[in-house]
């Protein structure tokens, strides 16, 4: 009788989990569809999905829509849906790699300072040095600043003894106002005319979507989260301890090393196609852990997959909340991201 | 599960070279299935002699090994199919469950993508959870469960591991006195190699086969209990008065401390 009850709990273990992440893609299509729809110019939604048909496979539908109602879904609307939700899934499963080598429950790229660094690389690039390898410098430097902005917050966590979880987030608020002060330089000293479409961009924002661009964070994002779904197991060993950890044949300081570097590769392209949109990744993973529990495997893709439905949603409440203005879409997740901070602190506090 | 053979030859620590050593060479042997109990005051350097045994320091000078290989001349990965640790990290609040706690053991023996265990792993996490009977919590979160059960968890997670030498360090620690008893007793019964470090010294004198006293990261004595607890060598490793005395009820031997006087303090 015992056995059976173990094996019945262990099924509905598997199940629940199984029927969370399909209910999650259902959500993601729907918020796909959605996000696709609504904006100045409503689009029914059996129309997109006939202009996204009609794009795959030509002649299969009849059109019976204007010709520009097919460009402003297919060349508006689709990419930037698409990069919200590679930004969204991106940075959250950032963020979830982070809080677990890092044992830190408030880790996100944005309060480590990672997102100014990518920043500060991208306006590098887009004021001052000039795009010297092409398109590719943009998303290039930003990786470099993620990277640099990395190694000066460890640095700092290890110089100020900082390996708990609070002192930690300091350093990387620290560091993180250290980096945007040079970054204010930067925009400063540059061109006042460009100064304005890169104060917007920091302020994080979707608009800059095009079809010909999407394949540099798709690249980067699928390479990067394949790496981290094959480390789920050392992920999971790192929330027990270091040593623990080690004692598990896990090589602890370079795997951390290497989740960091990821987290810089992630962080600093998102940064360079939308600016920085922060709390993402502090969020996300948090909601996903209640839904079914600390197992990375379940984390990271239910991160991947909440990130992009969230990231959906704060874009549709960018467009909508006053339209036709277009708000940065950072001004939402900074809101929300900033309400949920402080109820996490509030719970720690209680627990 | 078997046992290992642990052999430790002039083995010495310290954080960087040229600083005094935490750990002075030290030397021991201990037979396969031999419970080892590490004693010593505060800073006698415990936790370094535990961290060198499952390859977490690199030794300055001298050789660990077990079955007579060289614990620095196998991979990370290979000590941790032979070695098992329980330590005092607290695990972070990310809400893993016993059973995935305990899975956490069968790292060492996995290769590739993280899915599923297969029915072998299955069935060697499902017998340490009944080892240690955690099969009512294995559902359970964590930092749902009291300290002991968190021990034993710790524990079970250490024996998926499969390993030949298990070290603990302090497993007593903050426990009350029955769950004190209760996983020293699960200890014992378990048949491999066992390096625990303890505080209390009449309890690593009943569990344990052989100690090793350590004071400043000198070896004072290693050998049976009743032969390395003399009361002069506790007196000098601890510095209080030490009496050994026989329990009248039991007959058993206890040792009882004191505070020197002041004047003999200086």
């Amino acid at each position: 009788m015992d056995r059976s009850r173990t094996a019945r709990l262990r099924t509905g273990n598997f199940r629940g989990p199984l029927t969370v992440l399909l209910g999650g893609l259902v959500l993601l299509l729907v918020s796909l569809s959605l996000a696709i729809s609504v904006g100045a110019v409503q689009v029914p939604l059996g129309t997109v999905w006939g202009i996204f048909l009609d794009k795959l496979w030509p002649g299969l539908i009849d059109p019976t829509w204007s010709k520009g109602r097919a460009a402003i879904v297919w060349d508006i609307r689709f990419p930037r849906a698409l990069l919200a939700m590679m930004v969204g899934a991106g940075l959250a499963m950032v963020g979830a790699s982070l809080q677990a080598v890092t044992r830190n429950p408030l880790a996100d790229p944005h309060l480590l300072g990672i997102s100014s660094g990518g920043a500060f690389g991208a306006i590098l690039a887009l004021l001052h040095t000039g795009l010297f390898t092409g398109l590719l410098t943009v998303p290039l430097l930003a990786f470099l600043g993620a990277l640099g902005a990395t190694a000066i917050v460890l640095g700092v966590s290890r110089f100020a003894d900082a390996t708990s979880s609070d002192r930690l987030v300091l350093a990387g608020v620290a560091v993180s106002f250290i980096i945007m002060a040079g970054a204010n330089v930067l925009i400063f000293l540059g061109d006042p005319r460009a100064a304005h479409v890169v104060v917007f961009w920091m302020l994080g924002g979707l608009g800059l979507a095009q079809w010909s661009q999407l394949m540099y964070p798709f690249i980067v994002l699928l390479c990067s989260a394949t790496w981290l779904l094959f480390h789920t197991r050392e992920l999971n060993a790192m929330t027990v301890g270091d040593e623990t950890a080690s004692t598990l044949g896990i090589p602890v300081a370079r795997f951390r090393l290497s989740v960091f570097v990821a987290g810089a590769l992630i962080t600093g392209v998102m940064v360079a196609f939308s600016g920085i949109i922060g709390f993402v990744g502090l969020m996300v993973p948090h909601v996903v852990r209640l839904l079914v529990g600390g197992d990375y495997l379940r984390v990271l893709t239910g991160s991947a997959v909440m990130g992009a439905v969230f990231l959906l949603w704060a874009d549709i409440a960018a467009r909508t909340v006053m339209a036709p203005e277009d708000i940065p879409i950072g001004i939402i997740t900074g809101l929300v991201g900033g309400l949920f901070f402080i109820w996490l602190l509030g719970r720690r506090k209680a627990g | 599960m078997t046992a290992a053979h642990l052999c430790v030859q002039d083995l010495s620590w310290s954080p960087r070279r040229g600083s005094t050593p935490l750990l002075h060479p030290t030397s021991f042997d201990l037979d396969p299935g031999r419970v080892l109990g590490i004693v010593g005051p505060n800073g006698a350097g415990k936790t370094t002699l535990l961290r060198l045994l499952y390859r977490f320091h690199r030794p300055v000078a001298g050789k660990v090994r077990i079955d007579g290989e060289d614990i620095w001349t196998l991979s990370a990965r290979a000590v941790a199919q032979r070695v098992a640790a329980v330590l005092q990290e607290q695990p972070s609040d990310f809400a893993l469950t016993v059973t995935e706690i305990v899975t956490l053991g069968r790292t060492p023996h996995r290769r590739g993508f993280a899915g599923t265990a297969g029915a072998q792993d299955q069935a060697i996490i499902d017998s340490a959870l009944e080892r240690l009977e955690l099969q009512g919590l294995a559902h359970r979160h964590l930092d749902t469960l009291s300290g002991g059960e968190r021990q034993r968890v710790m524990v079970a997670r250490a024996v998926a591991q499969q390993p030949r030498l298990l070290i603990l360090d302090e497993p007593t620690n903050h426990l009350d006195i029955r769950h004190q008893l209760e996983v020293l007793d699960l200890i014992r019964s378990l048949p491999l190699t066992i390096v625990t470090s303890l505080h209390d010294l009449n309890l690593a004198a009943s569990v344990c086969d052989d100690l090793l006293l350590l004071r400043e990261g000198h070896t004072v004595g290693f050998g049976p209990p009743r032969h390395v607890l003399s009361e002069e060598a506790v007196a000098q490793a601890f510095r209080v008065t030490t009496r050994r005395e026989q329990l009248s009820q039991s007959g058993a031997e206890h040792l009882t401390f004191h505070l020197k006087t002041k004047g003999h303090l200086r």
